[in-house]
């Protein structure tokens, strides 16, 4: 009797192993697909023979400027952007337990922007000072939002009313900054404005690549204790878990990963919202969907950009393309959490 | 006997609030300072000679009394047009019976912004009037719209729905007029100064175009105000009171979509306004309505003249939009009343 529960039981884990194991591998080809049509794709369609050359080096005419200089940079500018968004997003969301709770929603992405649009327009400053006030800016957002929601007791909801309010202060911030800014500063200071992977070049590259590698790795590891987490407070810390440590380690990876890919591509509108929810729906419960939400953060933005540069007779910036798909769903969402009464 | 029993109760219920007159002594005070203020105060600071010059003595012609008289169309237009606000935020208030509506928060403006700008790209309008129509209807579809998501499922229309209904519905019609707008360059340059939320646009016409919505939008506030009333102690309760909830609804949210899309049509979406006026004024005189719905037409005139004149001070030589402003004043608003809200009345 114990032998066949366990037996079945079992068999559903393999089951849904199996799933996730399929749903991640389809996730990754289709990424790689995406990366490749990135780097064929454009205003001149190369041969992969000829693209492949010019990646390993050798001097084609035109294939070269075209493909090393324009087209691989915008595509590992949304490939590492894409994964560092969906990942953080689903941080959050998980952590939370409420897809409205992200980045985007409560406003941690205006705090980044308007840290960097001040240190752009009123400081003089670019590069490197720019990403390290948006990551700061972007942590003390989420200590500010959660300082003020914590009250007698703590609610999700509070959180995201407050995150919103929090929100519309930090737009008139921007709003503002860009009224008095100088001329020439404005065009950088858009960039932090709206996502699009247009002039992304290989010199921006390395910081993001950098802070991808250090703390995707922290949040995908966490991962296991992030569906834990999702329990409740109390039932993590009966199964061992040091909830506070893992929360806070977890909150700073995500928002320190957040910043810096603004820094890069802009707020690319919905990925971080929809790559959590995308994932659960597809990897099903039981099984952490860590790694596929990152990967449908980079599909979404490589697969928004190349319908951006190529479906339509006007050539619209990534960011246009998710936040009209993204936005019908956050309605959707809405209504089903509504109905269900989860707010 | 039964009338007039009715009647004495209904005499008996008005209870005029403690330093009333006072209070609202103080409230005109404020407004006539504003006014002045709004007439000195700017990029070029007019001294009081001038003021009185461009006030009162059409035969004299210098730089200030020109300041002056520029001014003047664009103060009344900020007085009307935070009137309007205001009036159409407590509107939102007692119809969704919920302390967080406000015009921008529920995305209504959002909505007007879409219609507008559908208009310039596709059916080449371009003058006010012609927007007035499309911001109205815009308005109402939305207002509609986020009404329904927000009071779907159990509990109904909470404010924590609400809003993130608003929110929702704001971003994607925000990304919408980005698409229509980005590849059209004439949409965008006369959009982009529609956008800004900004009273510099009042003229004599635009005033006389806003005029008659302010009318119809006020007097269905007047009107329902008692109703409104019972409204707010519940539905089965007014409607045990004898009031007619869904048209009482339907009408009062009619008045505040006039309002506010009017106001929209013609200064462009200006946020906060009407959640600021009517938690002041709740503040100060309780909840009745019959006495919050004038008098946040009151505050709603101060707060956004005094914002236009913040604006103008901090933005100097040029000018900082009103919009921008009152995000910056009203926003703290709804963070307050959020932390301050129980969890079981999110």
């Amino acid at each position: 009797m114990i032998n066949e529960s366990l037996e079945f039981i079992m068999a559903g884990r393999r089951q849904r192993q199996r799933r996730w194991v399929l749903v991640t591998g389809f996730l990754a080809v289709l990424s790689f697909i995406l990366c490749g049509a990135m780097l064929l794709l454009g205003s001149t369609i190369y041969p992969v023979k000829d693209v492949f050359r010019a990646l390993t080096g050798e001097q084609l005419q035109g294939v070269s400027f075209a493909v090393n200089t324009i087209r691989l940079p915008r595509m590992l500018a949304g490939l590492f952007a894409g994964f560092a968004f969906g990942l953080a997003g689903n941080t959050f969301q998980t952590m939370l337990r409420n897809p409205l709770a992200n980045p985007n929603v409560i406003g941690i992405t205006s705090g980044s922007s308007a840290a960097a649009v001040f240190c752009i327009i009123i400081l003089h400053t670019s590069g490197g000072v720019v990403s390290i006030a948006s990551v700061i800016a972007g942590l003390a957002t989420v200590l500010f939002i959660y300082l003020l929601s914590r009250g007698k007791a703590f609610s999700v909801g509070r959180l995201i009313l407050i995150g919103i309010g929090l929100q519309a202060m930090l737009d008139a911030m921007i709003s503002y900054l860009l009224l008095v800014g100088a001329q020439q500063d404005i065009p950088e200071a858009l960039r932090w404005l709206t996502g699009s992977l247009n002039g992304a070049q290989m010199h921006e590259l390395p910081p993001l690549v950098a802070t991808f590698f250090i703390f995707a790795p922290i949040v995908i590891l966490l991962g296991k204790h992030l569906s834990i987490l999702e329990l409740g407070e109390q039932s993590a810390a009966s199964l061992g878990i040091d909830t506070d440590k893992t929360r806070i380690l977890l909150i700073v990876s995500s928002v320190i990963m957040i910043a810096v890919a603004t820094a890069t591509t802009g707020p690319i509108a919905f990925v971080a919202f929809l790559s959590g929810p995308i994932a659960k729906r597809l990897v099903g419960v039981g099984f952490s969907n860590v790694i596929p939400a990152g990967l449908v953060g980079v599909n979404l933005v490589l697969g928004g950009d190349l319908i951006g540069q190529f479906a339509f007779a006007y050539r619209y910036p990534v960011g246009i393309i998710t936040g009209i798909l993204g936005a019908p769903y956050l309605i959707l969402l809405l209504i089903r959490m509504n109905r269900k009464g989860e707010l | 006997m039964n009338s007039s029993s009715v009647t004495k109760n209904s005499q008996q219920s008005l209870h005029i609030p403690k330093n009333f007159r006072m209070i609202l002594v103080i409230c005109f005070a404020f407004l006539g300072i504003c006014v002045i203020a709004s007439l000195a105060l700017g990029s070029r600071v007019v001294g009081f000679n001038g003021l009185i010059d461009g006030l009162f003595h059409r035969n004299i012609d210098s730089y200030e009394v020109n300041v002056v008289r520029n001014r003047i169309p664009r103060t009344v237009f900020s007085l009307f047009c935070g009137a309007a606000l205001g009036v159409s935020g407590a509107l939102m208030q007692a119809v969704t019976r919920n302390p967080i509506a406000d015009p921008s928060i529920l995305g209504v403006n959002t909505g007007a912004s879409l219609f507008v700008v559908c208009g310039i790209a596709f059916f080449n309008i371009s003058t006010g009037n012609e927007y007035i129509w499309l911001a109205l209807v815009g308005a109402a579809v939305t207002a509609v719209f986020v009404f329904g998501i927000g009071s779907m499922g159990r509990g109904g229309a909470t404010p924590i729905k609400l809003v993130l209904a608003g929110a929702a519905t704001s971003a994607a019609l925000a990304s919408l007029v980005t698409a229509i707008m980005i590849p059209r360059s004439y949409v965008m340059d006369q959009f982009r100064f529609w956008q800004v939320g900004s009273v510099g646009s009042g003229t004599w016409s635009a005033i006389a175009t806003f005029i008659p919505f302010l009318i119809i939008g006020i007097l269905i506030a007047v009107i329902t105000a008692p109703a409104l009333n019972a409204l707010a102690l519940g539905d089965d309760v007014a409607t045990g009171l004898g009031v007619r909830t869904g048209i009482l609804r339907l009408l009062a949210a009619l008045g505040a979509v006039v309002l506010c899309g009017a106001t929209t049509a013609l200064a462009g979406p200006i946020g906060f306004v009407g959640l600021l006026a009517t938690h002041v004024i709740r503040l100060i005189l309780g909840p009745d309505l019959r006495f919050v719905i004038p008098m946040s037409a009151i505050s709603g005139a101060m707060i956004l003249t005094v914002s236009d004149v913040c604006g103008r001070l901090i933005g100097s030589p040029g000018e900082l939009e009103v919009g921008v402003v009152t995000a910056f004043i009203g926003a703290p608003i709804l963070i307050i009343l959020a932390m301050r809200s129980k969890v079981g009345s999110l």
